[in-house]
């Protein structure tokens, strides 16, 4: 393939995921500054290695791969902010503040006690939650995301939502 | 749990989790840095080839992805130092900003040649 349809394929890629990328980026670290920035850096890492992973994938889909990039950039973010002491204490809180999607569901009291719930959660747990349910990726395309097996995704999800019910249960229920 | 109750939650997790828009700057700046990265690879694999069509031992050798990796490394310089200066556009200005900038790039750029 030449490079002009590389460029060509991979401004299809940007644009048809673009928003999937951004809201994994949102809703993982929780605010709208890390978001953008982790947005930038996922696709521009994206584009130094796209002729590899287009070689790679065998004609799969490349949504995985790019989330499984976020993932990745997301944790040095968290990593390289733990280890600097000096960051503002407010600016580290921002990495795990989903409270601030709770200005997404406009005042709906049990869809914030979700999201409140979900913050609660295992990484791993919360992580698979959001591709599921906010970027509606199956259970291979997480699998694949999260570098797991199939059926440790299905177990996964099933005892995030497990656990999930649990702890909205205990802070008293949805209506 | 109830196979009611996951389903309930289920559904109040679509709802709560819905898409983000990614802001407009933010779409303008990406693409404007894509294209940038484009236009870099294709110089640079341009200058490539005016220099290795002179030895003929580089004719047939593969450089394309060579090329798109510099040139998307010297585009990241541009990302890196711009990313830089939001973050310290508040503190810093003037004379003190040009110094950051001219320190932050050439760092960049020398992170970079030792990389490759």
């Amino acid at each position: 393939m030449d490079k002009a349809q590389l460029d060509r394929e991979f401004s299809d890629l940007y644009r048809a995921h673009l928003r999937d990328v951004y809201s994994y980026a949102y809703y993982r670290v929780g605010n709208h500054h890390d978001a953008e920035d982790l947005t930038e850096q996922t696709f521009l890492q994206a584009y130094r290695h796209y002729e590899r992973a287009l070689r790679e994938s065998d004609g799969r889909p490349l949504r995985p791969w790019l989330i499984r990039i976020a993932h990745n950039l997301a944790a040095n973010l968290y990593r390289d902010r733990a280890r600097k002491p000096q960051t503002p204490i407010e600016d580290t809180g921002a990495l795990s503040a989903m409270h601030t999607t709770e200005d997404l569901v406009e005042g709906r009291d049990e869809l914030a006690r979700i999201l409140v719930g979900v913050k609660e959660l295992p990484d791993d747990r919360r992580e698979a939650l959001i591709m599921r349910f906010a970027l509606g990726m199956d259970n291979r395309e997480i699998a694949r995301a999260m570098g797991r097996t199939d059926g440790a995704t299905k177990v996964l999800i099933h005892r995030a939502i497990k656990q999930l019910e649990e702890i909205v249960a205990t802070r008293g229920g949805v209506s | 749990m109830s196979d009611h109750a996951a389903a309930d939650i289920e559904g109040l997790l679509r709802q709560a989790f819905k898409p983000v828009e990614p802001p407009e700057s933010l779409s303008m700046r990406l693409e404007t840095t894509l294209q940038e990265l484009t236009d870099l690879a294709a110089e640079e694999l341009e200058s490539w080839e005016l220099r290795s069509m002179r030895d003929p031992r580089n004719w047939v050798r593969p450089v394309a992805a060579a090329a798109i990796g510099t040139a998307a490394g010297a585009g990241l310089v541009v990302v890196r130092v711009r990313s830089q200066h939001r973050k310290q556009r508040k503190h810093v200005q003037g004379i003190e900003l040009a110094e950051r900038t001219v320190k932050a790039a050439a760092d960049e750029v020398k992170r970079l040649v030792d990389r490759f």
